[in-house]
């Protein structure tokens, strides 16, 4: 403990003390990063707002190793090559010291791997794939937002304590769906041996046929729902949903539908009681997290969005742990980004040495109606390193060469 | 066994859905010709359009309609617009280019819908009523879903009365049988066109804003919806409106029963459906055989050997190119082998489609089929590149002469769906098997070995092997075999008289685009380190037509400049603006309006002009 609260406390002067002496002279530390800016806008544009609001406020703090951060932002239009050609750009055209972003998880796999080969830092904000730090992870590629995984497995524990026995399962049918549904269904089976799992649905990404897929799940008569629909899959499920009468005395665990990115658009159909992952945005009243609320309110005049505090913690991150690296030098970063803390407004947070994912946690809770708008309630955050498998189990998902 | 009936109805109720935007869109078809792709653009809007004035309106039945009837005639005007700014000027184009034009509206309109209602999907409230239900079979069953279920037959009858009881209705089909000869007859083309596209426009529109109650308008119905409509449109019989409400029906019902019998395959299952329509009908369920429309029957120019000045400025250029490492930095480097690469796209592309008279809607599909060789052999095997190298063109020219024995059967836009449909599958497949496939993480580790890992090797290799398929494409081009393709092309009954195999020919066309196209896919590849399934979606393929369009169908050089300009043009916008959709889709529309015979073609126009005086 006395250990890691210095190791804070080294990180943040090293973040503003020196930068209090240097800042005016230094050249600029470039981040580039890479988002499918308008492939995904809903959930970008609130992201990239809130990475610049946090680059304003490093600099503004005297920027890192006394040099302000230079943000620069480029749009992969939901394309991993085009990714990768841009991060070719940035790198060498740009000459940026850190690589940054992705949304989807084929973007975040597509740079860790442009970074391993290239030898580049990459930190992925916002992709969930396990891969990027386990199966396919390596020295270059740290990621900051939990994991399907992490997501997956708070709700089955919550859902381990419903009555609950017969469940099914709905999920877009594409890696994230199908990781999803594995790791429920593993982790609620280990927790509960009477459960039964009774059926299962696929709809294709983006294209779900709402009505049969809920007179589907309604033919199987479960007892509990496990969703991994999100967007417009969720909002025409939720729509039909509730007309057929599917979540009506049924438990219903859902991954992601407490952000506001996909609650909000349910507006007064947003359904109630359903465990979810989210994020209950203006109503954490931690100083910290209230910090940040206004000042984005106040820069954006809107509320934050789940991708705000992603994007928001991206740069604080980056800034500590090229603070703590002590320089820029690729090599130098990752050892210092191993095991570097910093603060989000959620609470402090840590990219872990053994994986090199970061700790930032995970709200659950349950959805309600309130002023005919969806909400969380009965929400608690759950700090990430309480989420994540044991280090023996993680050291056999990561392969050797990503030490 | 109790929700059979849940289901089936389920089924109507999207078959009606589908029938509303496919009705539109093959009454467009039938008497324009035009593939209109900016349709699920249409049926968008229709859904934007909707949303912003039924929350304005009071929420009762009759203000539902008052509403969704605005609608209609509100993108009926944008469709008029459409018509009248852009389509209109390029009716003389050679077929396919009007794809092109549209396909500019569709980038245009995805940027216009972002900027005017933002990112954020918009559903529409629901009042009570659209939120009833009633008893079917002991389960609840919407009921707006049995309104749905009603108005696609409705309109189905509306649409008949129209074409069967007016004189406009008459002209319609007149024109959809034999336009030139409506032309002659002294029938006003243009108004003619301009109406039809109203109409279909407005049924886009319609189908857009009936969709609101059970879903929103979102920035991605667009290109859902119009791979539905073309499916739905192919398997009825283009042109023909009972065709599609066959389809309709047909596709929702299959639909429905398919998610609880096999959930994981709906995505396929319904390109599959199409597939063995055409197959077995090739015209589809209800279609005719295209009358052979008489403009396009005069033979297209016979490509002819480049002047000299012009090889002289080819080989300028490839001396440029191969000393472009000296001077390019490792960015623009890595450009230029996605140019090469693009290059391979294009002109493999171009060989089927300009001498082969087959213009596929899915060439990615060899792309991908033969990065995914490359990928999973060095997965599996730990194949290094040159083998990989050899394995792609290999695979797609296995896979495109499997695959070709149903396509060279078909003609026109038939062929372009049917490859269509195999593209959406090798799609689908990529990205929902991913125990195989890793789905959308894609294969990653897909590396050169050290000796070729600096952009500049890469870059080399990228240039031999596309500039030395480019000529090989050329030579075929000019052998005894060009000739014997281009003449099954112009006339396949002559060439079948005169002893051609025209099938034959064909397909062998096929495969040297296929295996040509995933030598592309592989090279591709190794530059990026990954396969992702991306490499197959339809904003690929459709990259490829842009750019042999772009370029020009009548010359051999068309494609690479084609390939040049596309590749230059979409980085240079990607980086400098957010709005790079926007920009990219205007100037395809201007260029498809200024230059209907391409870039390259435009140039030979001017230069022969020159010539001439």
């Amino acid at each position: 403990m006395a250990v890691t609260r210095r190791l804070v406390l080294g990180a943040s002067g090293a973040l503003a003390a020196p930068g209090l002496l240097r800042a005016q002279g230094g050249a600029p530390i470039r981040i580039g990063e890479i988002n499918s800016y308008t492939a995904q806008p809903a959930f970008t544009v609130p992201y990239r707002n809130a990475m610049q609001l946090a680059v304003e406020g490093v600099n503004a703090r005297g920027g890192v190793l006394g040099r302000p951060l230079e943000l620069i932002t480029r749009d992969d239009a939901g394309r991993p090559q085009d990714a990768v050609r841009l991060a070719g750009e940035l790198v060498n055209d740009q000459k940026v010291d850190v690589l940054a972003g992705a949304y989807l998880s084929n973007v975040g796999l597509a740079l860790g791997e442009y970074a391993a080969q290239n030898k580049r830092l990459y930190v992925g904000g916002e992709p969930l794939t396990d891969a990027m730090v386990w199966e396919k992870g390596n020295r270059y590629t740290f990621r900051l937002r939990p994991s399907t995984y992490m997501q997956a497995s708070i709700l089955a524990e919550e859902a381990a304590k419903l009555p609950a026995k017969r469940w099914v399962t709905v999920a877009p049918n594409y890696e994230f769906g199908q990781s999803g549904v594995k790791w429920f269904r593993q982790l609620l089976a280990a927790r509960r041996p009477d459960v039964q799992f009774v059926g299962e649905q696929w709809p294709a990404l983006g294209r779900v046929d709402a009505g049969a897929t809920v007179q589907a799940l309604e033919a199987m008569r479960p007892e509990g729902i496990f969703n991994v629909l999100f967007g417009t899959d969720l909002t025409n499920f939720v729509r039909q949903g509730n007309t057929r009468g599917l979540f009506e005395r049924r438990s219903v665990a859902s991954l992601l539908t407490g952000e506001p990115e996909y609650l909000d658009p349910l507006g007064d159909e947003a359904p109630e009681g359903w465990i979810v992952t989210g994020y209950p945005g203006e109503m954490i009243d931690t100083p910290a997290h209230k910090a940040f609320a206004s000042a984005y309110r106040g820069k954006f005049n809107a509320k934050p969005m789940c991708g705000s505090l992603v994007g928001y913690a991206l740069i604080n991150s980056i800034a500590a742990g090229i603070a703590k690296a002590g320089s820029v030098e690729v090599e130098r970063m990752v050892e210092g980004f191993r095991g570097v803390r910093f603060d989000t407004p959620a609470g402090p947070a840590e990219y872990r040495a053994i994986d090199q994912q970061g700790t930032l946690g995970v709200y659950v809770g349950r959805t309600a109606l309130r002023n005919n708008a969806g909400v969380m309630t009965d929400w608690r955050y759950i700090d990430g390193k309480d989420l994540l498998p044991s280090d023996e189990v993680v050291r056999g998902l990561r392969p050797a060469s990503a030490s | 066994m109790d929700s059979v009936l849940p289901q089936l109805l389920t089924g109507l109720a999207t078959a009606s859905s589908l029938f509303l935007v496919a009705s539109g869109l093959t009454i467009i078809f039938g008497v324009t010709r035009i593939v209109n792709f900016s349709h699920g653009s249409l049926t968008m809007l229709g859904a934007y359009i909707g949303w912003s004035i039924l929350t304005r309106l009071p929420r009762d039945p009759a203000w539902f309609a008052l509403g969704i009837l605005l609608t209609a005639l509100a993108t009926a005007l944008i469709g008029v617009l459409i018509e009248r700014v852009v389509l209109r000027r390029v009716y003389r184009a050679p077929e396919l280019f009007q794809l092109l034009a549209t396909f500019g509206v569709v980038l245009i309109v995805q940027d216009a819908t972002l900027w005017l209602w933002g990112a954020v999907e918009l559903p529409l409230p629901r009042p009570r009523w659209l939120r009833g239900f009633v008893e079917v079979a002991g389960g609840r069953f919407p009921f707006y879903d049995l309104v749905l279920i009603a108005i696609g037959p409705v309109v189905l009858g509306l649409l008949w009365l129209v074409m069967n009881r007016t004189r406009w209705g008459t002209l319609v089909r007149a024109a959809t049988l034999d336009r030139e000869m409506v032309a002659a007859l002294g029938v006003d083309q243009r108004r003619l066109f301009t109406s039809v596209f109203a109409l279909g426009a407005g049924l886009a529109g319609l189908g857009g804003a009936l969709s609101l109650p059970n879903a929103s308008a979102n920035l991605g119905i667009d290109l859902s919806v119009i791979t539905d409509a073309f499916v739905v449109v192919v398997v009825g019989g283009l042109g023909s409106l009972p065709g599609a409400f066959v389809a309709s029906l047909l596709i929702g019902i299959l639909q429905a029963f398919g998610i609880v019998l096999v959930p994981k395959i709906t995505l396929v299952l319904v390109f599959l459906v199409m597939a063995v329509v055409l197959v077995f009908r090739p015209n589809g369920l209800m279609g005719r055989p295209q009358a052979e429309a008489r403009e396009a029957a005069l033979a297209a120019p016979v490509v002819r050997a480049a002047p000299p000045a012009l090889r002289w400025l080819g080989a300028v250029a490839l001396v440029l190119a191969v000393l472009a490492p000296f001077g390019a930095g490792d960015y623009y480097l890595t450009v230029l082998t996605d140019a090469c690469v693009a290059i391979l796209f294009a002109t493999s592309l171009h060989f089927m489609m300009g001498p082969g008279g087959m213009a596929s809607f899915g060439h990615a599909a060899w792309f991908g089929i033969g990065a995914y060789a490359a990928g999973l052999l060095l997965h599996w095997a730990g194949a290094p590149m040159p083998l990989g190298l050899l394995a792609a063109p290999v695979a797609a020219g296995i896979v495109a002469a499997l695959f070709g024995w149903f396509v060279v059967r078909l003609s026109g836009v038939y062929l372009s769906m049917l490859t269509l449909a195999f593209a959406q599958i090798a799609w689908a497949v990529s990205f929902q098997w991913v125990e195989v496939t890793g789905g959308d993480n894609g294969l990653l580790g897909v590396w050169p070995p050290d000796w070729a890992r600096s952009p500049r090797v890469t870059y080399w290799i990228a240039l031999a092997l596309s500039v030395g398929v480019a000529l090989l494409l050329r030579r075929a081009l000019y052998a005894p075999y060009g000739y014997a393709l281009r003449a099954a092309r112009d006339s396949a009954a002559r060439a079948q008289s005169i002893g051609l195999d025209v099938a034959r020919l064909r397909l062998v066309a096929l495969v040297i685009a296929g295996a040509a196209c995933g030598l592309g896919g592989a090279i591709f590849s190794y530059g990026k380190g990954g396969v992702f399934p991306t490499y197959i979606s339809i904003p690929h393929s459709v990259e490829a037509l842009l750019m042999v369009l772009l370029g020009g169908l009548q010359t051999v050089a068309g494609p690479i400049v084609g390939a040049l300009v596309y590749t230059g043009l979409a980085d240079l916008l990607v980086r400098s603006t957010d709005l790079w959709r926007l920009v990219l889709g205007a100037v395809i529309v201007l260029l498809v309006t200024a230059f209907p015979e391409g870039i390259a073609g435009a140039a030979r126009r001017l230069w022969l002009r020159g010539r001439e005086a």
